[in-house]
């Protein structure tokens, strides 16, 4: 059963989105650190993928969300960004190999898969502060968001990932 | 048109993300200048009950500290009915206002547009554009309704704008937020003829429908002359910790529908 993927991927979109508004949305940390660790979705989702369904579950992850916190469609754009730029992000850390048969996350350094989910996160967070927001005037603000909801997501989803972390096989 | 296809087929993924994506755009930014989306937002009933089943739990926690702000509000509101004078012509008239007691599901104050989530809606008789305030100063206003639940308006909002004025002075203003800082918002427009000190109360002003006049806000923290120096920029520090609310009233006033109507009908007129 844990190995069918598309339970495996809708119980962890479940969790993410219940753990996210649950969980991380409250967090304010500094009073207004809340790490956005849904991005692991993208990160753990399986390297082959139908893209058009890809894209469409990174949207619908982002927009449950964003109901649940009243963000418009902030995560959802964040989120159908990150699933449609994955493949590009792939390649610059992976090497170009990756789409070739044979390829697993077993076969990547540790370095390659944390470079991997800081330019995730970063991405998402740029996508999604600057339209929380939209301003040139509030530029600091959207800078510093950025950058220490960055480090926060990274802490929390490097452990989460590793805590979680499965056999790959 | 074969080529077309051909061209679309190739790039469905990038059209399906710009699609998408334009749809994403379309909901945010008309939400900058509009209400808030109407169908998504957590007033609704699954986002709801999930988050007020959440709430359910997580307020044990916080219960023996809660009924101490409680007790310590009717405390202030006892002393208060204690020392009212008496009129002496009693005049026999529903009141204008009904307060609507609620509880706070979801609350938010990180985001540059906060909304707070309530347990009353539509069944309570809770209607778009009604005033919240929680025990010791404004919170809001309700902007969307469903059978249980309402989403309100943070006055910690870009979009929110008050009528407030200077309690000492009766000089008015509008109430706004720069997104800076949860415990400071800001009153402009005070012309540059009032006297403003640092520490004098900034309440609600009897401009508004919406609120009754004279609810507290804060005080004033620091001042400035704004850019034309024609008007005052007023910092006030809130008397809500807005981090931590849990109890709010609705504020219904009864009045409302008429002054509106008057208001509008005043307009034809020109």
């Amino acid at each position: 059963m844990s190995n069918n993927p598309i339970f495996l991927n809708g119980l962890r979109f479940v969790l993410l989105v219940l753990a996210q508004v649950m969980i991380f949305n409250r967090l304010n940390f500094m009073g207004f650190i809340n790490p956005m660790i849904y991005v692991l979705f993208f990160y753990w989702y399986p390297i082959k993928t139908n893209r058009p369904l890809f894209l469409f579950l990174g949207f619908l992850l982002g927009f449950v969300i964003d109901m649940f916190s009243d963000t418009m469609a902030l995560h959802a754009m964040a989120g159908l960004t990150l699933a449609f730029v994955r493949p590009v992000v792939m390649r610059f850390c992976f090497g170009a190999n990756y789409e070739f048969q044979g390829f697993t996350f077993k076969n990547t350094t540790r370095i390659q898969r944390i470079t991997f989910l800081l330019l995730l996160i970063v991405l998402q967070h740029i996508v999604f502060f600057t339209f929380e927001i939209l301003s040139f005037t509030h530029i600091l603000l959207i800078l510093k968001k950025i950058l220490f909801t960055s480090i926060a997501t990274l802490f929390l989803s490097v452990l989460l990932s590793s805590l979680f972390a499965r056999e790959y096989d | 048109m074969q080529r077309i296809i051909n061209f679309i087929l190739n790039y469905r993924n990038a059209f399906l993300y710009g699609l998408l994506l334009i749809f994403c755009l379309v909901l945010t930014i008309r939400s900058h200048s509009y209400h808030q989306s109407k169908f998504f937002n957590s007033s609704k009933l699954l986002t709801g009950s999930v988050l007020s089943t959440k709430s359910a739990v997580s307020d044990y926690f916080g219960l023996k500290e809660e009924n101490q702000r409680l007790a310590k509000e009717n405390e202030r509101l006892r002393l208060l009915l204690f020392n009212s004078k008496k009129d002496t012509v009693a005049i026999n008239k529903a009141p204008i206002y009904e307060i609507i007691h609620a509880r706070v599901v979801k609350n938010m104050f990180s985001s540059p547009r906060n909304y707070i989530t309530i347990n009353k809606g539509v069944r309570d008789s809770v209607k778009q554009d009604m005033g919240v305030i929680a025990p010791y100063g404004i919170l809001g206003i309700v902007e969307n309704t469903s059978k249980n639940y309402a989403t309100v308006q943070s006055i910690l909002n870009t979009k929110s704008n008050i009528n407030a004025k200077i309690k000492s002075t009766d000089y008015f203003g509008s109430l706004k937020w720069d997104a800076k800082d949860y415990n400071v918002v800001q009153l402009v427009d005070i012309p540059r003829s009032a006297t403003v000190t640092v520490g004098d109360t900034i309440s609600t002003g009897a401009m508004s429908s919406i609120f009754p006049e004279d609810i507290p806000i804060g005080v004033i923290k620091k001042y400035d002359l704004n850019q034309n120096q024609s008007s005052y920029d007023i910092q006030v520090d809130l008397f809500n910790d807005m981090a931590n609310i849990k109890n709010v009233y609705i504020i219904k006033n009864r009045d409302r529908k008429e002054i509106l109507e008057l208001q509008k009908s005043t307009g034809n007129v020109e």
